[in-house]
């Protein structure tokens, strides 16, 4: 097992009090597999893996256990955060123009990280990044090296953050939301790519993102989070397929679908739910049309049925009648 | 309802931009940047036209110059037949009062000084300045039922509301003049899917009720799909394809359609697994220096080298897809 992640839980101190973003998550990561991280904003997916790579905000404190490679990683000192960090674990993020440093070349940002984290001289460090960046598909590599972030392309930025992060070989590379910024055609390459990527160097992936057609073609595990909690978590197929959680099951069916016609969508009434006051059970329960008295105050908890872990009062043969 | 009456007609439509290199003197003179290159198309009433393309297609912009917000530098609008381009400001003003807007971001769209009532309330004010403020209220709290929100909020604040509902004040004070046709510029984007879904299901039946014509402006293929009678996909500031939306997953006769359809995930992992995606070679040319006859030919599949010299037209197929490419399906 490459991640256990256990009764995660995350907090901020606000000027208006404490506020919940993640609530006891817990799933694990084998190696080399893929793993989507579903749900709408505020739903907590980012904070999730901010916690494991210890990126949170000053005001944000996590509490559980983050085992990665049997070591526990979740709040431990700088110095042993920074050994697995880059050179383990790596992470790619939503905006590529905004995480790459614009007064330094591609070439400065690519080598600091293996002459910090392998020790290499300047030349061997060059020649690595060169072949890495062939290897995300960047044409002429060499030239491109010499230049700034913003003679990049989107497309191309989020390629020369990928090829950073794969620099010394990660056997986990989270991706928040690689694709959101770009364009549909764009998003396909970097979708393309990163699964290559997965199947040579056989890197473990994180997706997070709120696009379940994204999720559809790359993962195969997927995690419904809603209002800091799990609500259901299954193989991508068989979740896709027969969902057993009211919230995912509306999630599937809100989208529009190209290959699919139809007047109506159907809607998840209400709103996302307020962090500063979430209910006391089921964060979901102020919208579910499956709604019990009991769910407004006790959180179902996560449990084996049907092939999906799920946290739901209901059992699925209720919700499929 | 007459079905076929032809609200917009617009020919050959250009906008350019003026672009100054940085550290530009008085004198330099500026580039062009043809952010719409002639384009051609007919709106029905009733009808709803989605356009779709990639950052920086010209698709908000094309929309702004039908409306007269940008300046449009050569071509013909014509609004219910009425030269909109060379209209006076009085004309204009009526114009205006029929064609509204909905923007992307929603609360960035409704000043955060005004109230509920007041934002909803400044059309009718400024076009019917006549009607009494009794009969404005009692307007604006039957709009405010009609798009979903409680009529009793009527004095809050923007801040006040969710994306969602904001979205739905926008659209509320889009339609409180009764418009003909409402521009629709990325109304969804901003909105989680749960969301998303509301907004959209509002929008369609709002149109089906008080048969408005949508411009439905997005970038995402598969909700201007779900909502849109026609679709023009467009690319450099150029139409490329014209199709019944019905058809367009179907049968794409354009490369760069076939393209963008295979680039959108469907959120189901069997046909995700199957689907070959056309993969692009490269990014969007920049449109301050377009390639020279058809603007896809960089990144075509097909292209040879007619498509450097010579410009494809819109050409109508007999299956009613218009189509701008020398090899099209």
């Amino acid at each position: 097992m490459l991640l256990d992640v256990k009764d995660l839980s995350v907090q901020f101190s606000t000027p208006d009090g404490q506020v919940q973003a993640v609530k006891n998550v817990s799933f694990t990561l084998d190696q080399g597999e893929t793993l989507a991280i579903v749900g709408e904003s505020g739903s907590g997916k980012s904070q999730t893996v901010f916690a494991m790579m210890g990126l949170l905000a000053q005001n944000g404190s996590a509490t559980g256990s983050v085992l990665f490679n049997g070591k526990e990683i979740l709040n431990a000192p700088l110095k042993a955060l920074n050994k697995v960090r880059a050179a383990e674990m790596a992470m790619i993020f939503q905006d590529p123009m905004t995480s790459l440093n614009p007064y330094k070349r591609i070439s400065e940002q690519m080598t600091e990280v293996l002459m910090l984290h392998k020790g290499m001289s300047k030349a061997d460090a060059t020649k690595e990044s060169i072949a890495m960046l062939d290897a995300v598909r960047i044409p002429e590599a060499k030239a491109r090296l010499r230049q700034y972030p913003h003679e990049f392309s989107g497309g191309m930025r989020q390629r020369v953050m990928i090829a950073m992060s794969l620099l010394c070989r990660p056997k986990l590379l989270i991706a928040d939301e690689p694709t959101t910024a770009l364009d549909v055609t764009v998003q396909a390459q970097i979708m393309t790519l990163l699964s290559e990527i997965q199947r040579e160097f056989g890197t473990a992936i994180i997706l997070i993102t709120h696009d379940l057609g994204v999720v559809a073609g790359t993962c195969r595990d997927t995690l419904v989070l809603y209002g800091g909690q799990v609500m259901e978590q299954g193989d991508t197929e068989g979740l896709f397929a027969t969902p057993t959680h009211p919230y995912t099951m509306g999630l599937l069916h809100a989208i529009p679908r190209l290959d699919q016609g139809g007047d109506e969508l159907a809607t998840i009434p209400g709103n996302p739910p307020n962090m500063m006051n979430m209910p006391k059970g089921c964060p979901f329960s102020p919208r579910c049309s499956f709604v019990e008295t009991r769910c407004a105050t006790d959180m179902p908890e996560l449990l084996v049925e049907g092939g999906h872990r799920r946290a739901c009062h209901r059992t699925p043969q209720e919700l499929f009648a | 309802m007459s079905e076929r009456e032809i609200l917009l007609s617009v020919s050959n439509l250009k906008v350019t931009f003026d672009v100054y290199p940085s550290g530009a003197m008085p004198w330099t003179k500026p580039r062009k940047l043809k952010a719409v290159d002639g384009v051609d198309f007919d709106l029905f009433s009733g009808e709803t036209l989605g356009i779709v393309g990639e950052s920086g297609c010209g698709k908000s912009t094309l929309a702004r110059a039908v409306a007269r917000m940008v300046p449009a530098s050569a071509g013909e609008v014509l609004w219910l037949g009425k030269d909109l381009l060379g209209m006076g400001a009085r004309d204009l003003k009526a114009v205006r009062s029929d064609v509204q807007f909905i923007f992307q971001d929603p609360l960035a769209s409704l000043n955060p000084r005004m109230t509920v009532g007041q934002i909803i309330s400044e059309p009718l004010r400024t076009h019917h300045p006549d009607l009494s403020r009794d009969d404005v209220k009692a307007r604006v709290k039957d709009m405010m039922e009609k798009v979903g929100l409680l009529p009793n909020m009527i004095n809050r604040y923007p801040h006040e509301f969710s994306g969602g509902q904001c979205q739905r004040i926008g659209i509320a004070r889009a339609l409180i003049i009764n418009p003909k046709l409402i521009i629709c510029d990325e109304p969804v984007s901003a909105l989680d899917v749960s969301i998303q879904a509301q907004v959209i299901n509002l929008l369609m039946k709002l149109q089906k009720e008080l048969g408005i014509a949508l411009i439905f402006i997005a970038h995402d293929l598969s909700v201007v799909k779900h909502i849109s009678t026609r679709v023009m996909v467009l690319y450099l500031g150029n139409v490329v394809e014209v199709a019944e939306s019905k058809m367009l997953y179907a049968t794409q006769r354009h490369p760069y359609t076939q393209a963008l359809i295979s680039a959108v995930p469907i959120p189901d992992p069997k046909i995700e697994k199957a689907k070959k995606i056309i993969l692009l070679e490269g990014d969007l040319p920049s449109p301050l220096s377009p390639p020279s006859g058809c603007v896809f030919r960089t990144r075509c599949p097909k292209a040879q080298a007619i498509c450097a010299e010579q410009r494809p037209e819109l050409e109508v197929l007999d299956d009613g897809h218009e189509v701008a490419c020398h090899f099209h399906d």
